[in-house]
């Protein structure tokens, strides 16, 4: 209905412009005086009257739709105020699911009649959305047809309308930080509310899956994420062992060895890695590097897992190879020519001028860059969902399986999952935890390449 | 030496004097030595990673059917009620006839030489096309996962029969179905134009595409527009105060949010506040744009910013607005450079995978959605899905999958590629 | 072409060589970068122990002539050096000839004062590390000190040695650049406009520098100032569109030059 509605905005704000336009030639032309706009600009003026109010309203109605209709529902549903929140949504759930013909079992009389319930409300409001919509459109096209006359600034009008979008616009990227925000705190609040805020910071332990058994929740401590944290810190390590030494020697190279023709070819097949999306990498993890990985530990005499730490990390730093080789190439093109200059005048070998030069100098730029690397490798998901383990541990061999926050967050929520027992906020309250580091990593980063970028 | 050194002169052609020298050569070349081999180390995983990928997923762009007649005028079929009739015995009565006597024993392991879902097969051709009824007509059965591993060689028929997928009898009939010249391995079409299903011969990324396809299509529709005049915005509108510093850190730090939290955001607040539905393709997108709106105001704030500004002046020299002089300049004049991050963000939105499994576009979904309200996946969740799946056929599927993928992102960004090259202005 | 005949040149190297030991001496060097042609066939002594002035206007030359004496110009791609540069006698382009040696023996002072972004301390100990010229600790720190004396910086950054470099004024800067090429005992010291980009107390300073470097160094100084020229140098040579005009005694080529075109350029015609 809603798409059909859309098109039907479309069709008359098309309409109330075209219109509009002839009001307009006919009132220019029939005026002594000049036009203050363009036609185009009054049909434009009378177009969004027409459709911008209504498709706001539009928005708003779909989106608030649904809560409304439920509790309607609820509210007269006998007994339901003695619900707790979850046997409430549980409730609307199977509500839903039978007026949708999906019946597993046989509905109680209770249910019928709320099915009833909700089906005669949801058309009532389709219709009643249609009707307002339809009104909405009506009176803005009548508007803004009616303002039309020669001296009416339609184009002043106008830009207005679109600086108003476009400063919308730019709030959007506050809005969605402010989204994330509010969402991750609001969950993860009540996460706290039932597992104690120290439990989770400190804990030692984390077994969610123990939490399915509610007289479990709190207070075994099975909601610790230090050996999650650690997991995640100890992958990230090992990513960042391989990522930063090739990245940044190969940067040296690319820079200050290589010739152009090299340069023009290498360059480009290097950002190849970082254009492979990431369940790639997981898949080529699992499917290649952990055997290998695998086999060589054991061969060494260690406790090897199949989904080791060393291969999932050794894969993500392969990923992040690029990212670090192109920082540092910028870090390194950022040197001015006359520090090199002066080293070379002294007799230094280019080796010598790398080592001892350039690479002070660009040093702070390449630690923003890893610091980035870094907030990336912690943030990374899909590469250590298929290749690292599920059991938080904290090992020091890196051919066993650790955990990881991203690992946790997406196993606690994959499948249907409702939004109020401690397994599924608890993936919110990792996910502020996350969220707050890579902020941190990121702020530093973005705030040392900026400095550093001043300096030169 | 110190002494001379200090009076100004150091004797250069002494042999401490070059044996240094040399060594801080062998340094030199020690270092470029390390970073050739940095290079070839990267150069070489992505090389095994392709091949790798190329080895084990060109198997599945084949399937191995056999081609069965069926008579279907001696079947008893009521034409009034095709989905009704018994296409189970139908075709296993046919399936029966193309080898010789089968012992009661064996029957379940010959039928399970062909796909499960064979009734179903011919019964969608048949209701597809009702006049197959009136003689005998071909049908083109797949054979099931491991029955089509054997045809490929992927399992070894010399192996003891408990270490193999496949019974002794079963190769014994595929290979009288062989020696008929019943068995061939056309290009598995199935794997473009079918759906998901629990049965890798059957599987296929019609579902994954169009799911990936409309949720690139809404994110596109919300961050192009969005995107576009946020940068406008910021760039040639917005006073220098508080509020747009904050709005520009906070941009900077967005595109480097970790994808995982923006599925977090959408679960939270698409699903849970909003009540959209769930596994659509409009929330996978919605995550999407807020993911590359960061990244596209970033690249268009550029490459407006490279835009002379005599060419503004100029505009407005002659009388035109503001809007007007960026709305038919500048906007025109930075649009190749802006297609081509658009493009470039969408190939990277395309690959994204977590934000897509938070919101359930994981689910597992028969048919193709029709639209972005239905539950579908998309191509990164369905190679998860195939990946997480312990059918050895999926293996090969997975990689197949990933190669489809990378096609379509190779394909993305050679169209940016050819876009900047061809129409990127430089001043 | 050239206004010096081959007899002239003959001549010329004669009686300079009576004045004093040649320390380096240029023949028919042409510089080409990229195909194109920066300098033709210059020919040019530069005496031990005395100051070389190379003047003329910007994009003469005078720069790219410079730059070849200690290869500098191998840092630019796509540059090509002909003719003949040697340093006492010996072809600094030969190909066993070792260029970080060479630089280490001809030391460079750039226009705008380049100190790396470490301590002062480390930026003249970095030439004799690299080099192992000094054996210990204290050795290095006596080299550091004395390259400071010389460049007549030790008495304003003693007791600051392990503040960063880039922290001192524009015409400190340039005499820690200073004190960093003598740290490494260079024979030959060249200099590319070093005080272009000081104020004139600085430049005095660095000037007076030069005056005194000149009893232990052979200098050749490019200046695009004539009353620098005629100040600090011995000898004047002028290069006009990529070729050497003229050369000779400082006091003679301002007072009464051979060449019409380096009077029009010292009176201030062109330029």
């Amino acid at each position: 209905m809603a798409g059909y509605l859309i098109g039907f905005l479309v069709l008359a704000a098309g309409l109330a412009a075209l219109t509009s336009m002839q009001r307009a030639r006919r009132s220019r032309d029939a005026a002594a005086d000049k036009a203050h706009s363009r036609p185009i600009y009054h049909g434009l003026n009378a177009a969004i009257w027409t459709g911008v109010p209504a498709f706001v309203f539009l928005i708003v109605w779909l989106m608030g739709q649904n809560s409304i209709i439920n509790s309607l529902v609820l509210a007269s549903f006998p007994g339901a105020d003695a619900l707790s929140g979850a046997e409430k949504s549980l409730l609307i759930s199977e509500i839903r699911q039978v007026a949708a013909g999906n019946i597993f079992k046989e509905p109680t009389p209770e249910i019928l009649a709320a099915v009833d319930h909700l089906k005669s409300l949801q058309s009532i409001a389709v219709w009643m959305m249609v009707a307002v919509v339809a009104a909405a459109a009506s009176i803005g096209a009548f508007f803004g047809y009616r303002v039309i006359e020669s001296r009416f600034r339609a184009r002043h009008s106008v830009e207005r309308s679109v600086t108003w979008f476009m400063m919308f616009s730019s709030l959007v990227a506050i809005l969605t930080t402010g989204g994330i925000v509010a969402s991750l705190l609001y969950e993860a609040l009540q996460f706290f509310a039932r597992v104690p805020v120290t439990e989770f910071l400190f804990g030692l332990r984390w077994e969610p899956q123990i939490a399915l058994r509610p007289d479990q929740v709190a207070g075994l401590g099975a909601f610790g994420m230090v050996p999650v944290l650690f997991g995640t810190f100890a992958i990230s390590a090992l990513a960042m062992a391989v990522s930063v030494p090739v990245g940044i020697l190969s940067a040296v190279y690319l820079t200050e060895y290589a010739g152009e023709r090299f340069r023009a070819v290498v360059k480009p097949l290097l950002e190849i890695l970082a254009g492979i999306p990431t369940v790639v990498y997981g898949f080529f993890a699992v499917l290649t590097v952990a055997p290998i990985v695998r086999s060589l530990g054991l061969s060494l005499g260690l406790e090897a897992a199949p989904n080791s730490a060393l291969a999932a990390g050794g894969v993500m730093g392969v990923m992040l190879i690029p990212f670090i080789s192109s920082l540092s190439d910028d870090a390194f093109a950022a040197v001015p020519r006359a520090m090199r200059d002066g080293s070379y005048a002294l007799g230094a070998t280019k080796g010598e001028t790398i080592r001892k030069v350039l690479l002070p100098a660009a040093l702070p730029g390449i630690v923003g860059g890893v610091l980035l690397a870094l907030s990336r490798a912690v943030g990374e998901t899909m590469i250590v969902v298929m290749a690292a383990g599920l059991i938080a541990r904290m090992t020091v061999n890196p051919f066993e399986a650790v955990t990881t926050v991203t690992v946790q967050i997406v196993t606690l929520l994959i499948g249907d999952s409702e939004f109020d027992n401690p397994k599924t906020l608890a993936a919110f309250a990792l996910g502020l935890v996350l969220f707050l580091i890579t902020l941190g990593l990121n702020l530093i980063a973005l705030r040392t390449v900026r400095k550093y970028r001043e300096k030169y | 030496m110190a002494a001379q050194a200090i009076t100004g002169h150091v004797d250069w052609k002494s042999d401490a004097m070059q044996a240094r020298r040399r060594a801080r050569y062998a340094a030199d070349r020690r270092l470029q030595i390390y970073g050739m081999v940095a290079i070839f180390f990267a150069l070489g995983f992505l090389a095994i990673l392709v091949g790798t990928l190329s080895f084990t997923g060109y198997r599945a762009f084949v399937q191995t059917t056999a081609t069965v007649e069926i008579d279907l005028s001696q079947a008893d079929i009521d034409r009034g009620d095709l989905m009704g009739a018994n296409w189970r015995n139908i075709v296993r009565d046919a399936l029966r006839q193309q080898v010789g006597d089968i012992p009661r024993s064996d029957q379940r392991d010959y039928f399970n030489i062909f796909t499960s879902s064979a009734p179903f097969l011919v019964r969608d051709k048949v209701i597809a096309d009702p006049d197959l009824l009136d003689g005998t007509a071909r049908f083109s059965i797949p054979l099931s996962d491991p029955l089509d591993q054997l045809a490929k060689g992927q399992i070894n028929p010399d192996l003891p029969e408990n270490q193999r997928r496949v019974n002794d009898r079963q190769i014994e009939y595929f290979n009288q179905l062989q020696a008929k010249g019943l068995i061939a391995q056309p290009f598995n079409w199935g794997l473009f134009f079918n759906a998901d299903s629990r049965f890798p011969e059957l599987a296929g990324l019609a579902g994954a595409i169009s799911g990936s396809f409309w949720a690139l299509l809404v994110c596109f529709v919300i961050s192009f527009p969005v995107g576009i005049a946020a940068a406008i915005y910021l760039e040639e509108f917005a006073p220098k105060n508080r509020l747009t510093d904050i709005i520009e850190i906070n941009i900077n730090n967005l595109a480097a949010v970790p994808s995982v939290v923006f599925g977090l955001l959408g679960l939270a607040v698409f699903l849970g506040w909003f009540g959209l539905p769930r596994s659509a393709p409009l929330v996978g997108g919605m995550c999407l744009a807020l993911m590359t709106l960061p990244t596209l105001i970033i690249v268009t704030r550029a490459s407006l910013k490279s835009v002379p500004s005599s060419i503004r002046e100029a505009a407005l020299g002659i009388g035109a607005s503001k809007h007007e002089a960026i709305l038919h300049h500048i906007l025109p004049l930075s649009m190749p450079t802006i297609m081509t991050g658009t493009i470039i963000g969408l190939a990277q939105a395309l690959g994204e995978t977590a934000p897509l499994l938070l919101v359930g576009m994981n689910a597992f979904i028969t048919s193709p959605p029709a639209g972005i309200f239905e539950a579908s996946t998309a191509l990164p969740t369905q190679i998860y899905i195939w990946a997480d799946s312990p059918e050895r056929g999926f293996v090969a599927r997975t990689s197949a999958a990933i190669l489809v993928l990378l096609a379509f992102l190779v394909v993305m960004n050679a169209i940016a590629i050819f876009l900047r090259q061809r129409f990127e202005r430089r001043w | 072409m050239n206004m010096l005949t081959d007899a002239a040149v003959e001549q010329k190297l004669h009686s300079t060589s009576n004045e004093a030991a040649i320390k380096m001496r240029g023949k028919d060097v042409t510089v080409h970068y990229n195909g194109k042609q920066a300098l033709f066939g210059v020919n040019l002594d530069v005496p031990e122990q005395q100051v070389t002035a190379l003047i003329g206007p910007s994009g003469c030359g005078k720069s790219t002539f410079l730059r070849s004496l200690n290869r500098m110009n191998d840092t630019i791609e796509g540059c090509r050096v002909g003719g003949e540069i040697t340093l006492d006698g010996d072809d600094v382009y030969d190909p066993r000839i070792d260029v970080v040696e060479l630089r280490a023996r001809v030391g460079m002072v750039f226009q705008k004062p380049n100190p790396f972004p470490k301590s002062i301390y480390e930026n003249v100990a970095y030439g004799p590390r690299i080099h192992g010229i000094a054996r210990n600790k204290s050795e290095l720190d006596q080299i550091v000190e004395s390259s400071l004396e010389k460049a007549a910086l030790w008495s304003e950054v003693k007791d600051r040695l392990n503040e960063p470099g880039t922290g001192l004024s524009g015409g400190q800067q340039q005499r820690l650049c200073i004190a960093r090429a003598i740290a490494v005992s260079p024979e030959v010291i060249l200099m590319d406009e070093p005080c272009s980009a000081l104020d004139p107390i600085a430049t005095a300073k660095v000037e007076e520098l030069i005056d005194e470097l000149r009893e232990n160094y052979t200098i050749v100084i490019v200046t695009h100032s004539m009353q620098q020229a005629a100040r600090v140098s011995q000898r004047t040579a002028m290069f006009h569109l990529g070729y050497l005009v003229e050369e000779g005694a400082t006091d003679k080529m301002f007072t009464n030059p051979d060449d019409k075109r380096t009077q029009d350029y010292i009176t201030g015609r062109f330029g």
